[in-house]
């Protein structure tokens, strides 16, 4: 074993009367000076005072000490200060050990004696496994300064402008042919009502200007491989068939296309062709031609919009192509989807025309909808008189949907309602809620404008069964206040659907290995304290992908995923913690066990040499590959199998 | 009354920081258990448990994070593998299985960890000392 020949101190904290008033430190202390190795041993009332600090700082340089113990509290409270000080007498800080006879000594036990012995052995076993630790260094990384920014929704904007303007080059990959979101469908937002697409496309433009932001829509990310500040990136290109630099938005093809297909942008509520531009202002500003619905690109079987094409824009031999990027961060904004209105058969499930989702009724409020901002039913464009609202649907249902509040709902319906009201001022709003939840600035004092001024009317309760008779809908609801059950004949129902995680987005988050939580959205690496982050390093969370937000809470969280994402480049090259498990090349024998042990793929098999190569950046050093190596040749630095068998006899003998 | 020796193995990040809950919670429990940190109950090899037994423990304990919370993602899933291969291999070299005990204990179980301590004393107390010569003998295994 090397340095077997260590001098060793140790140091016995008395923690006030925490520690000395159960295990007798004196005595403790006393025991281990003659222990192999010690050299030093003596107690103190205080040893993370500055005068205990002081006294193990003089005594590592008085008595030259290679190795020092601190019996104290758990090391997780001041393992970090001891270091520092074992740093400011030369030592390199993996020459300290704590000694934990605190938490799990003096305070989980009342027999004295026993206490004592416990620590003595306690003792023993860190005074074995510290005269075995080697110096270790943090391991310093490179790290490339360039992020990538995954979905192209406000989060993404704006973490990629963020980012941008920190003075960083900005991948922003958006797998729809504009970058826009949810956020550009809305009609107007709560509780200032100002019109989404004026605050929008401002941000959307900025962001295809900028020059360090590198728009890739129509783009998907393939793969990740890599670690933080390395990442190597696949990046699928969809081939969109048009060159944007040359299309001029004429619009004659679309005009000219013979295939009419739903439109995605209006939820469905209207139609587009095969070769479309999403919405008027789209960025990129180019037609796209959706191969899907394409008659096929074949000019002998249809070809028109070639034809019509004046500045030749359109290239049907354009391929899909993968290409690599690499980046040092990234920032994942996959935003959303609605829970699909097929989950609720009892309001219909989806079957009923005028009964719509919040996304549909925002667009038949927009504007820029297909109706124009007229309040129309999808039905039979007729401007409904009653419309009932019902909050919660697919939310808040432990039992049969999802357990969680998607949190914008009651202050979207009460926007809703209120929209409704101003465009159709004879009309009557009904909302169904269980309760409101309007916290936020200037939340509630809008929940209040719309049943005051607007005058719609809030019922408490339920809604068990929503069905069409005749020409009307039947909304059947009970109001949990006065007991009554409610029957109303309304014209259009809107549900606030329960918001979801992206449909499909699953496969990419497996690509990227990163975690979600029990309902798909992406899992903090601590929910308080670091809520931006992923637990795997590199890695940012913005917006809905992590949870329902509202949009000032997106453009919050995204703002600081980039601010973090900013730190990390700010450091002039990345630390990691040297505990890893390399491998003795002479023992291994090459099985490749620990391969598929290692959760982080950080091991590999040397072809020509048949061992095994570890990547001391990806290795996070939990040790598994160490428990199942069958030779020994995984070794954990500073935690060998070697330290263990001598820190357990050291403990049990005797 | 027999006092056995138990080796408890706590992973870092769940059951170490459990202990250290104990602790600050002023709970308390039998002082037969001495710890090892460890990074992940995923490091404890079959081998440390052995000798561990060898060297003198009576009972050996594993505490790691509850399925799924894994600081390593996967660790604690690997060690409830390799202990439920491992416990028939005990028994065939005469150790009782009992004496070998995992369990996931979180960060904020300080109750559970002592819970768990005062019962697996008990349990071992129950099984008597461990004589690992004597064991192995009558196991036939040579």
């Amino acid at each position: 074993m090397k340095n077997t020949k260590k001098k060793i101190g140790l140091f016995v904290c008395h923690c006030g009367v925490n520690i000395a008033s159960i295990v007798d430190v004196e005595r403790v202390a006393k025991a281990m000076a003659d222990y192999p190795n010690v050299v030093f041993s003596t107690d103190y009332v205080y040893m993370c005072s500055e005068p205990g600090q002081k006294m193990i700082l003089d005594t590592i340089k008085e008595r030259g000490l290679d190795a020092l113990i601190v019996a104290a509290c758990s090391p997780t409270l001041h393992e970090r200060t001891f270091q520092n000080v074992a740093k400011l007498a030369g030592l390199n800080p993996y020459q300290i050990e704590i000694a934990n006879i605190r938490e799990q000594g003096s305070w989980v036990h009342s027999d004295k004696k026993k206490a004592t012995e416990k620590a003595i052995r306690i003792c023993r076993s860190m005074v074995e496994k510290v005269s075995q630790n080697e110096n270790l260094e943090p391991i310093k990384v490179d790290v490339h300064r360039r992020a990538m920014v995954i979905g192209g929704g406000i989060s993404g904007l704006q973490a990629a402008l963020d980012i941008a303007d920190h003075g960083y080059e900005v991948l922003l990959v958006e797998k729809n042919p504009s970058i826009g979101g949810h956020m550009i469908q809305l009609s107007e937002t709560f509780p200032t009502l100002d019109c989404s697409q004026c605050i929008m496309t401002p941000k959307m433009v900025e962001v295809s200007r900028h020059p360090k932001i590198k728009l890739l829509t129509y783009h998907e990310v393939k793969s990740v491989s890599g670690f933080v500040g390395n990442f190597r990136v696949k990046i699928r290109k969809k081939p969109r068939y048009i060159d944007p630099g040359l299309c001029n938005l004429c619009g004659e093809c679309e005009k000219v296309c013979p295939q009419v297909v739903s439109d995605e942008f209006n939820m469905g509520l209207s139609f587009r062709k095969a070769i479309y531009l999403p919405f008027p202002q789209a960025v990129p500003g180019t037609y796209t031609l959706d191969i899907e619905n394409c008659l096929g690109l074949l000019p002998i079987r249809c070809g028109k919009c070639k034809e019509v094409c004046e500045p030749n824009a359109i290239n049907y031999d354009e391929a899909e192509e993968i290409f690599e990027e690499e980046v040092g961060a990234i920032v994942v904004a996959t935003g959303y989807d609605l829970y699909t209105m097929d989950h609720l058969a009892e309001y219909g499930g989806e079957k009923i025309d005028d009964v719509v989702n919040g996304l549909e009724f925002e667009r038949i409020l927009s504007a820029s909808g297909p109706t124009g901002g007229v309040v129309r039913r999808p039905s039979d464009g007729e401007v409904p008189k009653n419309v009932v609202f019902v909050q919660c649907c697919g939310s808040r249902d432990t039992e049969h949907h999802n357990p969680y509040c998607s949190k914008i709902c009651c202050m979207y319906t009460a926007k809703h309602a209120m929209l409704y009201k101003h465009r159709v001022p004879d009309g009557n709003a009904t909302v169904f809620y269980i309760d409101v939840r309007a916290g936020g600035k200037a939340f509630d004092e809008f929940y209040q404008r719309a049943t005051e001024e607007d005058e719609v009317l809030y019922i408490r309760g339920k809604v068990s069964k929503i069905f069409r008779e005749n020409d009307k809908i039947m909304v059947w609801g009970v109001d949990t206040l006065t007991g009554q059950k409610v029957e109303i004949e309304a014209d259009m129902v809107v549900l606030a659907m329960s918001m979801v995680k992206t449909d499909g987005v699953e496969n990419l988050l497996k690509e990227l290995k990163i975690a979600t939580d029990s309902n798909g959205w992406l899992a903090e690496a601590h929910p308080k304290l670091r809520p931006v982050e992923s637990l795997n390093a590199g890695f940012y969370l913005a917006g809905c992908a992590n949870g329902p937000k509202d949009i000032p809470e997106t453009v919050s969280q995204a703002s600081a995923a980039a601010a973090k994402v900013g730190d990390l480049f700010a450091q002039a090259e990345l630390l990691h913690e040297p505990t890893i498990v390399p491998v003795i090349e002479e023992l291994c024998s090459g099985c490749g066990i620990c391969i598929h042990v290692c959760p982080y793929g950080a091991r590999e098999l040397d072809p020509v040499l048949k061992v095994v190569k570890v990547n001391e950046i990806l290795c996070e050093g939990c040790g598994a590959c160490a428990a199942a190596c069958p030779s020994g040749a995984a070794q954990q630095r500073n935690q060998t199998d070697g330290q263990i068998f001598s820190m357990l006899k050291a403990m049990l003998k005797g | 009354m027999f006092e056995p020796k138990i080796m408890c193995f706590l992973c870092k990040w769940c059951t170490y920081a459990g202990a250290d809950l104990a602790g600050t919670s002023r709970m308390q429990y039998a002082p037969n258990s001495m710890n090892m940190r460890v990074m992940c109950s995923s490091r404890v090899d079959p081998q440390h448990v052995l000798y561990a037994f060898k060297q003198g423990a009576d009972g050996v304990f594993i505490g790691g994070c509850h399925p799924g919370d894994c600081h390593y993602v996967e660790g604690n899933y690997k060690t409830l593998r390799r202990i439920t291969l491992f416990k028939p291999m005990l028994e065939s070299l005469g150790i009782d299985r009992k004496r070998l005990r995992l369990e996931w204990i979180s960060a904020a179980e300080g109750q559970k960890f002592v819970k768990v301590m005062n019962e697996f004393t008990e349990q071992i107390r129950v099984l008597g000392p461990l004589n690992l010569e004597e064991a192995v003998l009558d196991s036939g295994v040579r």
